[in-house]
């Protein structure tokens, strides 16, 4: 029996009771699939948001800096990318983040440890991945950005790419250092919560939108939809899903239960994977936003790797599972 | 009495600095409102998220979109 089983029940009760709609009907199936999941998705997104929120008011980017400009190699790129996958990722905050970073002597690898995961472990997908896939892809999400951030941050400051950052950036000098009010108890449980309450606002008609469509191909598309043009089979389908994702920045929320469908209809694990990571990872304003402190040759670099990794990592799974 | 809001142009800049403006105009003090979106500049004030707003040339809020209340409060 699930941790959801509750709910099943419930909702069961409401739509084929209530409602009066019947089990064996494509569209009951398809309102009992969308309120089930919708719910459960609600409640994950709220867990989950709730205690990302609380470990984050221990780690501010203030903080972060100091911890990680003590830190050298690849120690350092493990921590960076644990430390990121606590850490949202707004894409503003991309260019003051970095040259804090560089500035209060971060290693260049390592900020970018920290760059890539932030975005692409974020509490978001992992209560949606949770919600829509079970914990334990979930927890193979989890594992292999982390294994990408770490890997990726680390070989790219093996290259020695520092001359390729823009030179203003080594001359900026910050006068005034920041001192971290002591928060209470009380104050970092409320501020978690307000977080929850912005976040979940901010994403859940994109959930509801995503769940929606999501029901709508689980009731209506032919099986094996995909297998034929997607399949296993087809090498070239992990870099072209990496290609697709790139513009589709923000919709995170809304993308994973529509592929959640697409794989009773197909679409091999691996593949959907590389597809979600890019579209967290691999955003056209980041590169933009980036662009301000990145000279074109590293910004290509640095975005080269990490959808190679997606790639690594789209292609183990599809071989593993 | 100084007020800079510190924001590279986000759209949680502009919630901000609205919310700012709001907040000044309710408790009717004079006070000089300036937008410093130069990244340079920001970075002086030792902050990594933005936006950040500054009042008096001392960082009182970073990283978070103040409302108009929470503004007042660190006006009076």
């Amino acid at each position: 029996m699930g941790l959801f089983y509750p709910l099943e029940l419930f909702v069961n009760w409401l739509v084929y009771s209530v409602f009066n709609l019947s089990s064996k009907t494509l569209f009951g199936e398809a309102i009992n699939f969308f309120i089930y999941d919708s719910i459960k998705i609600l409640i994950l997104l709220f867990v989950i948001i709730f205690i990302v929120s609380y470990i984050r008011t221990y780690l501010a980017p203030e903080k972060v800096k100091k911890i990680l400009s003590k830190k050298f190699e690849f120690f350092g790129n493990m921590t960076a990318s644990s430390i990121g996958i606590v850490t949202p990722f707004c894409s503003c905050s991309a260019v003051p983040l970095f040259i804090g970073f560089v500035e209060s002597g971060v290693p260049l690898g390592v900020t970018f440890s920290y760059l890539i995961s932030a975005p692409l472990i974020n509490e978001v997908a992992l209560a949606m991945l949770w919600g829509l896939f079970g914990w334990k892809i979930a927890l193979i999400y989890l594992v292999s950005g982390w294994i990408i951030a770490t890997f990726v941050g680390y070989l790219l400051g093996k290259l020695k790419l520092e001359k390729y950052v823009e030179d203003y950036v080594y001359k900026i000098k910050i006068k005034q250092e920041l001192k971290e009010k002591k928060k209470l108890q009380k104050e970092r449980i409320k501020e978690s919560l307000s977080e929850v309450k912005s976040i979940i606002k901010k994403v859940f008609p994109y959930v509801l939108i995503g769940i929606g469509i999501g029901a709508v191909i689980h009731g209506y598309a032919p099986e094996n939809l995909l297998t034929q043009i997607a399949g296993k089979g087809n090498w070239f389908a992990v870099p072209i899903a990496i290609l697709i994702g790139i513009p589709l920045y923000s919709n995170a929320a809304g993308i994973i239960p529509i592929v959640s469908s697409l794989i009773e209809k197909g679409l091999p694990l691996g593949t959907a994977l590389a597809f979600m990571m890019s579209v967290v990872a691999l955003s056209l304003p980041e590169i933009i936003i980036l662009r301000k402190v990145l000279k074109p040759k590293l910004l290509v670099i640095y975005f080269s790797v990490v959808g190679l990794g997606i790639i690594f990592i789209g292609y183990l799974f599809n071989i593993l599972i | 009495m100084k007020i800079k809001i510190l924001g590279t142009g986000c759209p949680n800049c502009k919630v901000l600095e609205k919310n700012t403006k709001d907040a000044v105009e309710e408790l009717k003090i004079k006070a000089e409102i300036e937008k410093v979106t130069d990244i340079t500049k920001i970075m002086e004030y030792g902050i990594m998220s933005i936006p950040a707003l500054v009042i008096d040339e001392k960082v009182v809020s970073y990283g978070k979109v103040l409302s108009s209340n929470e503004i007042k409060k660190l006006l009076k």
